[in-house]
Order: structure tokens, then sequence, then C-alpha cells
């Protein structure tokens, strides 16, 4: 039976999609079945992250409304084996993601897949929540200003409050902090909060530190998920942060401020 | 034929079920029946806690009426008590005709409970204080939490955009970050304990401070908050 794992911010443009993207590409390549669902519909945006647009048919809102069934939607990634995406749909607006067809669709997933990472719309609107309600864990992914760790505090309260778990009274949601586009030089100079800042406020488990680095920006742009660069920063962070999520004990590298080397500063690099 | 079709109505899942539950609920002890003077003190009661008056179902308790007319003006009581923010659910005690021209106005006659001054006509606000609610997760903004007739005591951090609410003390043993509004029916002795002081507000029975009215010096320090003649007063508490 699958893990539900939702990546969620309530803050919109935090790196969700990018997040989700990179977190299910790690776990399929460590050998886990994954699939990734967008349920930002109307919007879709991670089938151009996963760099798999030109092969959408058919998608989530079609299998919720019987339209197409899940081998017919479900996008087999060319790169990474056991690696599945489901894509959104541009077309309908998110009341079509109701609760039964959601459930549905995710009860079918459920056999065949080790892990279904749901990719969270911003808000705390209908898409946010239900991605969010049938989670087992959660991703809640932060960058370090205040704002941010405002609305994360309140989709915490939600995942609290308003989840399937929650409601039914069963152990709660497994909160993890993704904190992304991390800068250590500002956070130094006092221009961001710092990583013990967002924790202090936030008050649960860090799974990773993401710098923010060029790279994700070229890598999505060109349809590959960062984690693939594995020679960048931010890609070798979201290797750490899968390793850790699946039970590695790893250092959190990027946090701090590093003296560039010599070639570095040279040629720049992030 | 009929016992065929029973049978189908019968394997319909049914729309609903009724059960027993308990409930706390706010009662809202009448004394007299005077419009002017129940409006101009629920205006000052909401002053104290705008949040407390969203839509919180109320019993109406007429025991301790001084003057007891026969025809109270029910109606005009709900939409009084609608228009302040709170929802009567019922009435509690009062003479036979009082209770019918209730249940005319919607307001059914609840059965006696077993209050914490049961029998005895109700005092002071303070003395009904006696249970505590005790919240052991962390309290996230948009979160409200209110605890009526007792302390409150959370044992997380209450975040920025949260609200805890007490008719007694409130005691969080993390940062509050929030805002905090203790004895909020009025009982002036009741205070404020947090482990690391950072609120948006704090309240005693009505008297606050905002963010910027505590002193820098307070901020971050594990404090006690209560009132001393009326004015609200900050102490770090030592180890
Ligand atoms: N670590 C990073 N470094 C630099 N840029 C980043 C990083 N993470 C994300 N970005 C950029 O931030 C933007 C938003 O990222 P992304 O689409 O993943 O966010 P999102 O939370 O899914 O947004 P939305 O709320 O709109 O769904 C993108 O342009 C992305 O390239
Ligand atoms: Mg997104």
């Amino acid at each position: 039976m699958a893990t539900i794992i939702v990546v969620t911010s309530g803050k919109g443009g935090v790196g969700k999609t990018t997040t989700s993207a990179s977190f299910a590409t790690g776990l399929a390549q460590r050998g886990y079945r994954t699939v990734v669902i967008d349920f930002d519909v109307g919007l879709r945006n991670l089938d151009l992250i996963m760099g798999c647009e030109r092969r959408v048919v058919y998608d989530f809102v079609n299998v919720i409304n019987n339209e197409a069934n899940l081998n017919q939607a479900l996008i087999r990634d060319k790169r990474v084996e056991n690696l599945y995406i489901l894509p959104a749909s541009q077309t309908r607006d998110k009341e079509a993601l109701t609760k039964e067809g959601v459930e549905r669709v995710l009860n079918e997933l459920k056999v065949g897949f080790d892990y279904i990472v749901c990719d969270s719309p911003a808000g705390i609107e209908r898409g946010a929540l239900m991605a969010l309600y049938f989670a087992d864990q959660a991703l809640v992914v932060t960058n370090p200003e205040v704002s941010s760790v405002r609305d994360s505090d309140r989709i915490l309260g939600i995942l609290a409050s308003k989840s399937l778990r929650a409601e039914q009274g069963d152990e709660p949601v497994k909160e993890h902090l993704v904190l992304a586009r991390y800068a250590p030089e500002r956070a130094d100079r006092g221009d961001m909060l710092s990583v013990n800042d967002v924790l202090e406020i936030l008050g649960i488990p860090l799974l990773g530190v993401i710098p923010e680095s060029q790279t994700v920006l070229q890598s999505s742009n060109a349809g590959v998920p960062v984690i693939l660069e594995d020679t960048s920063e931010a890609g070798a962070a979201y290797g750490d942060l899968v390793d850790r999520f699946l039970g590695k004990d790893l250092p959190h590298r990027f946090t701090s401020a590093q003296k560039k080397g010599f070639l570095q500063r040279l040629f720049g690099g992030s | 034929m009929l016992l065929r079709s029973l049978h189908f109505t019968g394997e319909e899942a049914p729309p609903f079920e009724l059960k027993g539950s308990l409930f706390t609920l706010t009662v809202l002890h009448l004394f007299q029946l005077d419009r002017a003077a129940i409006e101009r003190h629920l205006a000052e009661k909401i002053k104290q806690a705008p949040s407390f008056f969203n839509n919180t179902p109320v019993v109406i308790d007429l025991e301790g009426m001084t003057d007891s007319p026969e025809g109270l003006d029910f109606n005009g009581l709900y939409e009084l008590l609608r228009a302040h923010g709170m929802v009567p659910v019922g009435i509690r005690n009062g003479t036979p005709m009082q209770q019918a021209a209730a249940r005319l106005a919607g307001l059914p006659a609840l059965p006696e409970s077993r209050s914490a001054n049961n029998g005895k006509k109700p005092e002071r606000a303070e003395a009904a204080l006696m249970r505590s609610r005790i919240v052991s997760h962390p309290i996230r903004s948009g979160q409200q939490i209110y605890a009526p007739e007792g302390d409150l005591i959370v044992l997380g951090a209450v975040s920025a955009g949260a609200e805890v609410i007490a008719d007694g003390n409130i005691h969080v043993y993390g940062a509050l970050r929030g805002r905090a509004l203790a004895g909020v029916r009025g009982a002036t002795e009741t205070r404020i304990f947090c482990q690391s002081l950072e609120a948006e507000l704090v309240s005693i029975a009505g008297r606050y401070r905002i963010s910027e009215q505590i002193d820098p010096a307070d901020r971050g320090k594990a404090t006690q908050i209560h009132l001393m003649e009326d004015r609200l007063i900050i102490e770090h508490l030592s180890r």
C-alpha cells in the first residue's frame, strides 16, 4: 500500500512544484514505484518541469470524471524507471476535484505504487484542501521570509485539523519542513530568516534546506527535475532530502555561507 | 410486491442518524430585560473579546430574573443577541409561561444540567471558574482556542495569527506569539503565563496591550501578566 505525501505551503511560488518533481524523481531513482499528481487544476506546470508536457493526452480530472482510466492518463517518465506523472487539466476549474473522485483515484493508485506525491496548488482553497486531505505525510515548503513562514504555519494548522487523519482521530499527518530558496549569506546579513529562526517558529523537523540556485530555473526551463543535475548544489540538496526521508541520517549542507574556493570565485557558480 | 419494495427502501443508506452528545455551551444569565442596558453591556463585552462573539451558541438562563414578566419578548431578545454575534439555542429555567413563549420563538426549554452552580444562583463570573482545558499541540496561525469557565493550558507555542481565550487563566509552555485573552468574562484576578512573551496582544478582563505597547525588555522573556489596580503588569518569572 502506497504512502501519500502532499507537498504544500500556503503561499504561492515558494518551490512546491520544483520540490514535488525532484522528490518524486529521487524516490523513483532509489527504486520505489512513485507517481506524482498535479493538483493545480487550471494552471498545470508539473508536466513542464517534468518535461512531459507534449505527451499529455488525458489528465487527473478526466480520470475523476470517468472520461479516461488511469492507464490512459498516467505518463511514464522517459528518464527514470518507476516514475509516473498524473498531469492536471488546464481547462477545468478546481471544483472538478471532488472528495469522492480524488479518493477513488488515490485508492486505485495505492495498489500499484509505493509513494504517491501530491503537488498542491497555493492557497487554502479547494485544490489545496483536496491535495492534503488524504495525506499520510506532508512536505511543507517554506521560503526564509516572514509571510511564507506564516502561511506554512497556517497550513500546519489545517493539516492538524482538516485532514482525514485529523477528522478520524488517527495518528496525525507526519510533518517535514523543506526550507527552499535559502541564501546563507543573506541570512547571515539578517536580510532573511535563518534556518534556526524558521525552525523555532514552525517547530517541525527539518527534512532539507534547498539553496537558492540558478540551476533550478535553467533545469525547469529544460524540463529536467533539478535532482537529476546532481553536480549542482540544489540537485545535491534534493538528493540528501530524499535520502533523509528514507531514513538516512545526513548532516544538512548549504546552510552556512561558505568561503568560495579560488575556482568558484573565478567562474561564479551557484 | 409490497414486501419487496419495503425491502428495497430498507436497503438504502439512511440519510441521517440521531445520536446524543454532550456540549459545553455558554450560558447567558439574564437578570433583567432592559434592552438598552443589555446592549450597552454587550458592546463592552465585545470590546474585550471580539472573537468570542463569532456565532457563539448560547443558552439563556432565566433563573436570575429579578422581575419576571410572564410575556418576555423572546423574538426581540433573539434578534438582539444575533445582532451581537451570538446564536441563542434555547432557554433554561423560567416559568411555564415564559417557557411557552420561548418555544413560540423557536427556543426550546433545556432540561436542568449538572452545572457548576446548579441550584445556586449564579454569583459572580469568578465563582464559576473550575474546568481547565489542556491543549497538547501547537496552536497555529488562523486557529482559535477557547476555554470556557476555566483555565487554558497550552503545552506548545501559540503562533502569530492564532488566538487563545479563556474565562480563567492562560498558561503557555512555549512561545506566545499570537493573541491571548484571559478572564474574558470579567474575572480580573486571572493571569497569563508564558515561556517567551512575543505576543501580538495580551488582555486580562478587557484591559489589553498590543505588541507595540510591550516593553522590548520584556520581549522573549518568561513572564506573567496580571492586573494591578486596573493596569496590566508584566513581570518576569524567575527560575
Ligand atoms: N531553490 C531555488 N532556487 C532558485 N529558484 C527557485 C528555487 N526553487 C524554486 N525556484 C523558482 O521559483 C519559482 C516558483 O517555483 P515553483 O513553481 O516550484 O513554486 P510553486 O510553489 O509550485 O508555485 P505555485 O504556488 O505557483 O504552484 C520558479 O520560477 C522556480 O524556478
Ligand atoms: Mg506549483
